[in-house]
């Protein structure tokens, strides 16, 4: 039982980590990735959503959508609590902790467009995951995201101050980087356990 | 005459992939193929069309504060549609891009499109600009896909191009090729810009 969570855990994380090796949740990979700083706090929002969604979409799955039968409205029902989920998570850290609420304040609402969310709670239920799995699962994809992001904005802090050839400067030398990372992670694959 | 201009904006000049950076995800995911490249480019522009033409319909009935959730909740519908379409039609497709069908849900190019443009302009505007962004996204596909196909594997639309001698960089079609790739598209496109640039300077 524990060794299969963290069969499961270290796999979202090493194996098959959501940005370098799924490519999901590219938008703030590149787009919040200035700054480790930010990064990490965009890191920690995603976390926090991932984990909740991965629950409350693993709940709707198994007790609205398959009891009545009505799968294919899966996507429309899943965005829509990602969605709601994001604000309700707003609404809570505002309340419950203003600086918190102050360090994240942009990336709150961006997290609803986060490829990675949508796509854990897609995956969770492709995988026949039960409710224990899908949480670490959700968790693990989680820090794998956080994990890449932080390493990816530690390298760029570093490039800012390095000789770029002209038409590779900004974006085109951020995508290689992320390659030669990508790369690296490659290494992870022949983790068997 | 001005709805050509709609179209075309999206080939080249404002192509959403490789000028506006949107959709990444599937961009990188997907191209591993040409093939899936066309399958994964054709459907987002259908979902494209459809959302724009809709949202267009409704931007007086809509009101604004709830326009993002009830612009998701059409652009969701679209996809499941096209999802459902996909595996009815085209089992192997549907299985080969796999999550990112659904994922086109959370594609920025759609979203960004019906609050940039269809929440404000006519119906056909609206038409013609959803296949225009969605046909530049396709194109953008299908040469990021022909770079990695040719090199990682040797095929182009899965037809054999060098003899039996060609050893395929295997890296191409492997995660790390598809950000060494777009790196070196954008980076190429950068420096024909500028070249073209210091050109009219002189």
């Amino acid at each position: 039982m524990i060794k299969e969570l963290i069969v499961i855990a270290l796999g979202a994380i090493l194996i098959e980590n959501f940005v370098l090796v799924k490519f999901l949740g590219i938008c703030p990979f590149l787009g919040v990735s200035k700054k480790v700083e930010t990064a990490l706090g965009m890191g920690m929002a995603v976390t926090f959503v991932m984990v909740l969604a991965s629950l409350i979409t693993w709940l709707i799955q198994t007790f609205i959508l398959d009891y009545f039968h009505i799968e294919y409205l899966q996507t429309i029902a899943f965005i829509l609590v990602i969605a709601s989920l994001v604000q309700f998570v707003e609404m809570v850290i505002q309340k419950m902790s203003p600086t918190l609420y102050q360090a994240l304040g942009v990336y709150l609402p961006l997290i609803t467009t986060n490829c990675a969310v949508l796509g854990v709670a897609i995956l969770n239920i492709q995988k026949e995951f039960n409710f224990i799995n899908a949480i670490v699962y959700g968790g693990g994809a989680a820090i794998g995201f956080t994990l890449a992001i932080v390493l990816f904005a530690g390298v760029r802090e570093r490039l800012e101050l390095s000789d770029i050839p002209k038409p590779l400067q900004g974006f085109p030398i951020a995508l290689i980087t992320a390659a030669l990372l990508s790369i690296a992670f490659l290494g992870f694959q022949g983790l068997k356990f | 005459m001005s709805l050509y201009k709609e179209f075309s904006k999206g080939l080249v000049k404002d192509n959403p992939a490789f000028v506006q950076l949107l959709g990444m995800c599937p961009t990188l995911a997907v191209t591993t193929s040409v093939v899936n490249g066309i399958g994964m480019g054709l459907s987002s522009t259908a979902v494209l069309i459809g959302s724009n033409v809709v949202i267009s319909l409704l931007r007086k009935l809509i009101p604004s504060k709830v326009r993002i959730p009830a612009f998701i909740v059409i652009i969701a519908g679209f996809v499941t549609l096209i999802d459902m379409a996909l595996k009815a039609y085209f089992p192997d497709l549907s299985k080969a891009l796999g999550i990112f069908i659904p994922l086109i849900v959370v594609n920025c190019i759609i979203l960004a499109r019906a609050e940039a443009f269809a929440s404000k302009n006519s119906v056909a505007k609206s038409a013609a600009d959803g296949l225009g962004m969605g046909l530049g996204f396709t194109l953008a596909l299908i040469i990021l896909a022909s770079l990695r196909e040719i090199l990682g594997n040797g095929t182009f639309l899965g037809m054999s191009l060098f003899g039996e001698a060609f050893k395929p960089a295997i890296i191409m079609i492997l995660p790390p090729g598809a950000f060494l790739g777009l790196g070196v598209i954008l980076g190429t496109m950068n420096w024909f810009a500028q070249r073209k640039k210091r050109g009219e300077a002189k």
